[in-house]
């Protein structure tokens, strides 16, 4: 569903979202549509087209040994180092937040783009909660999220639901990149930032009215906090 | 905080129009299914599941229009099932803006069509659909089979270990159908429905034969389904899903309001 790389459509900001073949973009571009309609919403794997956004989504579903052998085929490690380091706002979903980290033990354990200091971690076969009831895996549906001021909560009330559906979760080794946290068993970081990188867990695409003022958020966001 | 127990309205959709029938037959039409779409998602339905069950070829094509249509208006999860039996079909209803599909008769006539279906799209957008009925007798050791073919054909397979073997194929969550309550308005089967919860490490929706929301918390406290689904109560706006949400929050149960 890659679109034609047209992103000439004057004075309208265009936000990029990475394709690397993982996955249905659907969802997040008809989301960012609904939400921002004076924009240009172009789902791309050209990297030319991502360097001329002036935003960058780089989403991801799917194992994450999969999506790394893509990222890395197609040079986007790279490509998000250095979108990121020009300052533009660049954010992160699922699997794609999962991929800017050190490493994942999923399919045995994959070395990821070590963008963001930390860990993804398997919530375990017989995972339960701190009463020793038992809690499935994947983490599928609309859980709390506890969040910080930063610019991208504006207008999004304190442990308001989000969807999610993960079996890894994320642990962040530096408290300060923590924008977020949500509880399932165990404590795990639901949202991380630095600069203009901001990542998340859940799916806001498909977390409604919450998830929808995110998208927004990020798209007027000017990548400062 | 914790996770909430989600509600699913369900659109059995025949050629391009909501339908809910008793049984699977003696059909009630419901309505335009992006319309009711659209109310689920603005009342704060936690997903929509999407059961097409038209049967000539030419519908199906009006299926993908019509999942298209929803999906560019609905910022929930989509689930899309009903005839789903190749990688073609499912690759056709994610881009048309599924988030997940529902694999029911396929996976029976063919168990790998499950793994190659979760190693190709991730465990996370496959849902097995199984329709189990009770066959032991009174007295006996509970027992339920999968039928195929709308309730109507026996398959000898022990619904439980099913869905265990389901899971190990890689389905990320299973949508378990009480045949026996389906459109009866009765209430799910609560022994199957917990039996299967508790026997697999997914996420199990429970469904067929809600009739009122009791029926709803019992699902969730005696069935321990970590989702419920109805249809025609919401789409005959005998309850709406915020009333649901209320019903089922007063009674102790997490869900999102």
């Amino acid at each position: 569903m890659t679109d034609a790389p047209i992103i000439t459509q004057t004075g309208k900001p265009t936000v990029a979202v990475i394709d690397y073949g993982m996955g249905n973009l659907h969802s997040v571009k008809s989301a960012l549509e609904h939400v921002a309609p004076e924009q240009n919403v172009v789902v791309t794997s050209d990297p030319v087209v991502v360097v001329m956004a002036d935003r960058v989504i780089f989403p991801g579903v799917g194992a994450i040994r999969d999506c790394m052998a893509e990222i890395k085929r197609l040079g986007f490690d790279q490509l998000l180092r250095e979108q990121i380091a020009t300052g533009k706002p660049v954010l992160g979903i699922c699997v794609g937040m999962q991929a800017l980290m050190d490493h994942s033990e999923e399919n045995n354990g994959v070395d990821c783009i070590s963008i963001l200091p930390g860990q993804v971690k398997f919530f375990g076969e017989h995972h339960k909660d701190t009463h020793g009831n038992s809690l499935k895996v994947p983490h599928m549906g609309w859980n709390q999220v506890h969040h910080n001021d930063h610019p991208l909560w504006a207008n999004i009330p304190q442990d308001a639901r989000f969807y999610f559906v993960h079996s890894f979760y994320i642990h962040a080794d530096e408290p300060g990149l923590v924008a977020a946290t949500c509880d399932y068993g165990v404590e795990f970081h639901a949202a991380l930032t630095r600069n203009n990188l901001f990542a998340v867990q859940f799916h806001p695409e498909k977390s409604h009215t919450a998830g929808l003022q995110l998208l927004k958020n990020f798209l007027h966001w000017d990548g400062r906090v | 905080m914790a996770l909430a127990k989600r509600i699913i309205p369900c659109l059995d959709v025949d050629n391009g129009r909501v339908v809910k029938g008793v049984n699977f037959v003696g059909i009630r039409d419901a309505g335009d299914p992006v319309e009711i779409a659209k109310r689920y998602n603005d009342e704060g339905a936690d997903e929509i599941t999407f059961l097409d069950i038209t049967a000539t070829h030419e519908g199906r094509d009006t299926t993908v229009h019509t999942v298209e249509k929803i999906a560019s208006q609905v910022f929930i999860p989509l689930t899309v099932g009903g005839g789903i039996r190749t990688v073609d079909d499912i690759r056709t209803m994610l881009n048309a803006g599924a988030d997940k599909v529902s694999i029911n008769s396929a996976a029976v006539f063919n168990p790998d069509f499950v793994k190659a279906a979760s190693d190709r799209f991730g465990a996370q957008c496959i849902v097995v659909a199984i329709d189990a009925k009770k066959v032991s007798g009174d007295g006996e050791e509970p027992r339920w089979e999968i039928f195929t073919h709308g309730g109507r054909k026996p398959t000898g397979i022990n619904a439980v270990e099913w869905a265990v073997k389901m899971a190990e194929y890689g389905a990320g969550e299973i949508l378990l159908t009480s045949m026996d309550g389906d459109g009866t308005k009765k209430g799910y089967d609560l022994g199957v429905t917990r039996a299967i919860s508790d026997a697999v490490p997914i996420p199990v929706i429970a469904s067929g034969g809600v009739g009122n929301l009791q029926h709803l918390v019992d699902g969730v406290t005696l069935g321990r389904a970590d989702a419920v689904l109805a249809a025609s109560i919401f789409h005959f706006r005998e309850y709406t899903v915020p009333q649901a949400k209320e019903f089922m929050r007063a009674q102790g149960i997490e869900v999102r309001l």
